[in-house]
């Protein structure tokens, strides 16, 4: 195994370019080291991108966006005021992750890289619109976070390209954000289910709205149909129950040891309804 | 009560000192299973099986030996041969002889200079399997056609017509049910399932092992019984026992899965082979897969009850599923069953039931807890049928001293009632419970046991007392063993050190299992003392030249019995220690023996849930324990036991379970997916600690390890049950199983 620590993007990226065996990008390491250890992946490259400037930085630009570094954990994250109070579902669904060991090192880029369709940021950026900054041999290109995972563990980066940071748009005026998983522990566990509404109201009228489900599909969904219901009321119970169907009718999960399709699917709807609600309430606050 | 009056004028017992192992621990001091390391020492893996079952055809070992660093490898052909019963099991289990039984199972191990390289050289061993037909269900593996796991492997107990996997039957009881059936205004009738669940302690087993060519040894291993270790691994490797001295690191939980031995054969082995020290650290995947869990079980179970809350008849049929070997604690489930109730006409069958699943090991009251499930949510049912208050009908029911067992015996003086009465009187009880909340109530027993045991009690030179003990500290025992020595001799807790001696120290000591050690080695040890005493007092009537028997012991000195003895001041014990060596040599007291008199316990809990009607989660918000202790000697550590009875019962009846996939192999052999409560999931835990004395100990101690887990999944299950108005009669309740119950309810 060779270990490096290029110090750009595009030093890493020509390095993950030019390897012939398996590569692996090394941010918090809270996947790829348990990957490691449990002889499930063995690197020939880990490519170190921690000494890449600016990786740990969290900058509001001027038009109200967000660009969040690709190593920024979570502990980072949780502790960072402004953009709590513009997007605490990103923030919380970040910090749902492991224990405090584990959010001094976890990152958004690394929760989205992994390609597990249980990642809990994930459902909270689609919601949010989020972006990624992604650095290639072809030169750098931004993409929709839901155009990242492809299947479960695999992604639509291709050889060489590496995400260098996390955009989220300008929150606005009236916006809120919300994410909630399910898992049968209060901690320590990876979600069942997972849901992520983003909405924006004038008054008591909802204007837009995005709504996410992990854990339901081979990756994570974003389900137009939910945010649909939502836009236009003011978050009745004919809307809830609307958001509830169009979630349960997106999902396609397994069976597996973490729960059935029926609870996947149940759950699904209500844990959209539940944090529809949290993110109706922040946008009103 | 003379006796209780005799043991209520203590000075030390009852108090609640720091524990002499603490700062060790808290400061990383402490040295476990893996903490040691010796000149020239190889790692050590295993190779397991990825089949449930499957006929080793063939072992190809040349490319791992070939390979860099590897210095041994073993596999069956390099332990004993011919052994018979326990120890042919036990070998069976560690490493596979013809088949491999379960996935996980041993079939090969290696030792390298590093274990990347150990790690490295194990892919390199060729193993050819045939795989078989498997059975990992308790029911499945009892039904006509289903693969047999051992032919012959059932003993006479077991009623003729019976599938082979089917090994061992108790049958036991009084009366006639049948009778007390029909007296009864309403019998319920259910069937009640349990899964395989482990006891999860943080430290994987771990171990040091040389053995030369001399045939002589060393062993440091985590283990609750340093004895049986030295005796199984001499058995195993075709060794004298005396050869062989085994020391009990510390210990990193054990609930009873530390009694028996998986891996300190394995190491030394390889050491023989090798002629180096051997160190084996189980992975985690390893503990799950390979260690033992506690019997799943399936049970049915029927009690009558008369309007007025008397049980008239009761029957339980338990089948315990212990893997793949005899040995499932079919019989302490059939007779704790029905423990907590006098009762007329009663009888319990249990089955011992072999699956490929590992070889199941002791967890806390092995057996109990799974009957008080299906037992106690029956008389929950009965309750809740004919209107009646829970407490009130199992006081009404309740063993007492002199009433019959129904399992046979009748009882010694026992502490139900009090419990009972205890736990009605606590505010938790009568408090208002919130909407969409239930509450649950039981009772659970445990027989409790003494064991062979040995301590020694050595006087120092300045006065202070080193006592060596050979029972594992599993629960702050040392600090226990320290109070009943210093309460004995009057010094002061300080002034006593407790250590776990090696095998070659002591004579032979029992486990600590079975809640023995407060009780067994506490005993031990007040005798010890008062044998110390005893020469203490020779020593001051020497000095004084009076007879032995004129000379008394109190406050920590000699003093004359009475006026007519003479007129001497008190002789502390410095005194006489700094001047043993001149007076007739050092001054060590000691008990050996196998105590009879360890004194059952009973528990009643109280347990409040929530359950979230639209995801099926359940919320434990409240949790109150109600146990006998006999007499708490060091009653911190008495409700610690308490407490972490109940923490695992909340984990065995929410979340925990062994899962297996069609193919046989287990699906979560990791904390991520063997879901033990983390802290966020439990409420305070209230304890009371109720004090009949038991007759059987000096200061009336009861061991109180194990009845703690004893009610948690009946009390849980009853709270889960009333919240979510429908009876959950199948664990772990997860989320999908209450929710599917509410649907199928509507």
């Amino acid at each position: 195994m060779r270990y490096h620590t290029p110090s750009s993007f595009e030093d890493a990226s020509a390095l993950a370019a030019a390897a012939t065996g398996v590569t692996r990008f090394l941010a918090g390491g809270t996947d790829v080291l348990v990957q490691l250890r449990s002889d499930l992946v063995t690197p020939d490259d880990l490519i170190d991108i921690k000494q890449i400037a600016g990786v740990r930085d969290i900058t509001r630009r001027d038009d109200g966006s967000w660009r969040i570094g690709a190593a920024v954990s979570g502990a980072e994250l949780a502790e960072h005021e402004a953009l709590i109070a513009e997007w605490p579902g990103v923030v919380e669904a970040l910090e749902l992750i492991g224990s405090t060991q584990i959010q001094a090192r976890c990152t958004l880029v690394g929760n989205l890289c992994n390609g597990s369709p249980a990642a809990d940021s994930v459902p909270a950026m689609i919601a949010a619109g989020a972006t990624v900054s992604v650095v290639g041999p072809e030169g750098a290109r931004e993409i929709t976070v839901e155009g990242v995972p492809t299947a479960p563990g695999v992604t639509s980066l291709g050889p060489g390209e590496v995400v260098s940071a996390v955009n989220l748009p300008p929150r606005g005026k009236g916006g809120g954000d919300a994410y909630l998983r399910f898992i049968p522990r209060t901690e320590m566990d990876i979600a069942v289910v997972g849901a992520g509404v983003s909405l924006s109201r004038e008054g008591d009228t909802i204007t837009a709205a995005r709504v996410a489900l992990g854990a339901v599909a081979p990756t994570v969904l974003l389900v137009e149909e939910a945010g649909a219901a939502l836009v236009g009321s003011t978050l009745d119970d004919a809307a809830l129950a609307t958001l509830a169907r169009a979630a349960e009718a997106a999902c396609r999960p397994i069976s597996d040891k973490r729960g059935t399709v029926e609870f996947r699917t149940h759950v699904a709807g209500v844990l959209a309804r539940r944090a529809a609600r949290i993110a109706y309430d922040r946008a009103g606050a | 009560m003379a006796f209780d009056e005799e043991t209520n004028g203590f000075k030390v017992v009852g108090t609640r000192p720091d524990r002499p192992d603490g700062i060790d621990k808290v400061t990383g001091r402490a040295r476990f299973g893996a903490d040691v390391t010796a000149p020239g020492m190889l790692h050590a893996v295993i190779i397991r099986s990825p089949h449930a079952h499957a006929r080793i055809v063939k072992i190809n070992a040349s490319r791992a030996e070939a390979a860099n660093g590897v210095k041994a490898v073993v596999t069956r052909a390099d332990f004993a041969d011919g052994l018979e019963g326990e120890n042919w099991n036990i070998l069976e289990n560690l490493m596979a002889g013809e088949r491999a039984l379960y996935d996980g199972h041993a079939v090969a191990a290696i030792a390298a200079t590093s274990s990347l390289a150990a790690r490295d050289a194990a892919r390199l061993v060729e193993v050819e399997y045939e795989v078989l037909p498997h059975v990992t269900d308790v029911d499945d593996a009892m039904q006509e056609g289903a693969p047999v796991i051992r032919e012959g492997a059932a003993d006479g107990s077991v009623p003729a017509g019976m599938h082979p996997n089917v090994v061992r039957c108790h049958d036991s009881g009084h009366g006639d049910p049948e009778e007390g059936f029909a007296e009864a205004d309403l019998v319920i009738e259910e069937r009640f399932t349990t899964e395989a669940t482990h006891q999860g302690y943080i430290e994987p087993h771990a171990c040091l092992g040389t053995l030369g060519p001399d045939g002589r040894g060393e062993l440091w291993c985590c283990t609750q019984g340093h004895w049986n270790v030295q005796k199984v691994c001499a058995a195993l490797l075709d060794v004298e026992t005396s050869k062989l001295r085994v020391t009990a690191s510390e210990i990193g939980g054990g609930f009873g899965g530390k009694t028996a031995v998986f891996i300190e054969p394995v190491a030394l082995a390889l050491s023989r082979k090798a002629n180096r020290p051997v160190k084996l650290v189980m992975p985690r995947a390893d503990v799950f897969r390979a260690t033992g869990p506690t019997a799943s079980t399936s049970m049915d179970v029927k009690i009558g009850m008369k309007k007025d809350g008397t049980i008239s008849g009761a029957s339980g049929v338990f089948r315990c599923q212990g893997g793949a070997f005899p040995g499932a604690p079919m019989e302490f489930t059939a007779m704790c069953a029905f423990a907590p109730y006098a009762l007329r006409h009663v009888r319990q069958i249990g089955f011992d039931v072999m699956t490929n699943r590992p070889k199941q090991a002791a967890y806390r009251a092995p057996g109990s807890p799974m009957a008080a499930f299906a037992v106690e949510s029956v008389i929950d049912e009965l309750c809740n049928r004919l209107g009646l208050d829970p407490i009130d009908v199992r006081l009404k029911n309740a063993s007492r001293e002199g009433t019959k067992a129904s399992f046979g015996p009748s009882w010694d003086r026992i502490g139900l009632v009090e419990t009972l009465e205890a736990a009605k009187e606590h505010p938790h009880f009568s408090a208002p419970l919130a909407e969409g909340a239930g509450r649950g109530i039981s009772c659970g027993f445990w027989f409790n046991h003494a064991g062979e045991t040995a301590v020694q009690l050595a006087l120092s030179e300045d006065g202070t007392v080193q006592l060596s003990v050979g029972t594992p500290d599993i629960g702050g025992s040392r600090a226990s063993m320290c109070m009943m020595a210093a309460e004995e001799l009057g010094v002061p807790y300080d002034d006593v050190r407790t250590t776990i001696a090696d095998t070659a120290t002591l004579g032979y000591n029992e486990i600590s299992h079975g809640s023995r050690v407060t009780y067994a080695s506490g005993l031990a040890t007040i005798e010890a003392a008062r044998d110390t005493v005893k020469k203490l007092c020779k020593r001051a009537a020497d000095k004084w030249g009076i007879d032995a028997e004129a000379v008394e012991w109190r406050d920590g000195c000699a003093i004359p019995s009475g006026p007519n003895a003479g007129d001497f001041d008190p002789m502390p014990i410095k005194e006489i220690a700094s001047r043993m060596g001149q007076t007739g040599g050092p001054i060590v007291g000691h008990f050996e023996a196998t105590p009879e008199g360890a004194g059952v316990s009973f528990a009643t809990h109280i347990v409040d849930a929530e359950v979230d009607r639209e995801t099926g989660a359940t919320t434990v918000t409240r949790y109150t324990v109600v146990q006998d202790a006999g007499k708490a000697i060091h009653p911190s550590y008495v409700e610690g036991q308490y407490q972490g009875g109940a923490a695992q019962g909340i984990g065995w009846a929410l979340n925990e379970e062994y899962i297996y996939d069609d193919d046989g192999r287990l699906q979560n052999a990791g904390f991520l997916d063997y879901r033990i409560p983390v802290a966020s999931d439990l409420p305070m835990i209230d304890t009371v600690i109720v004090e009949v004395p038991n007759p059987g100990h000096p200061y009336g101690v009861r061991g109180v390890g194990e009845t703690s887990i004893c009610p948690p999944l009946a009390a849980i299950a009853n709270a889960v049950s009333n919240a979510a108005g429908v009876r959950m009669q199948d664990l772990p309740m997860r989320p999908s199983r209450i929710l599917g119950a509410l649907k199928a309810r509507s």
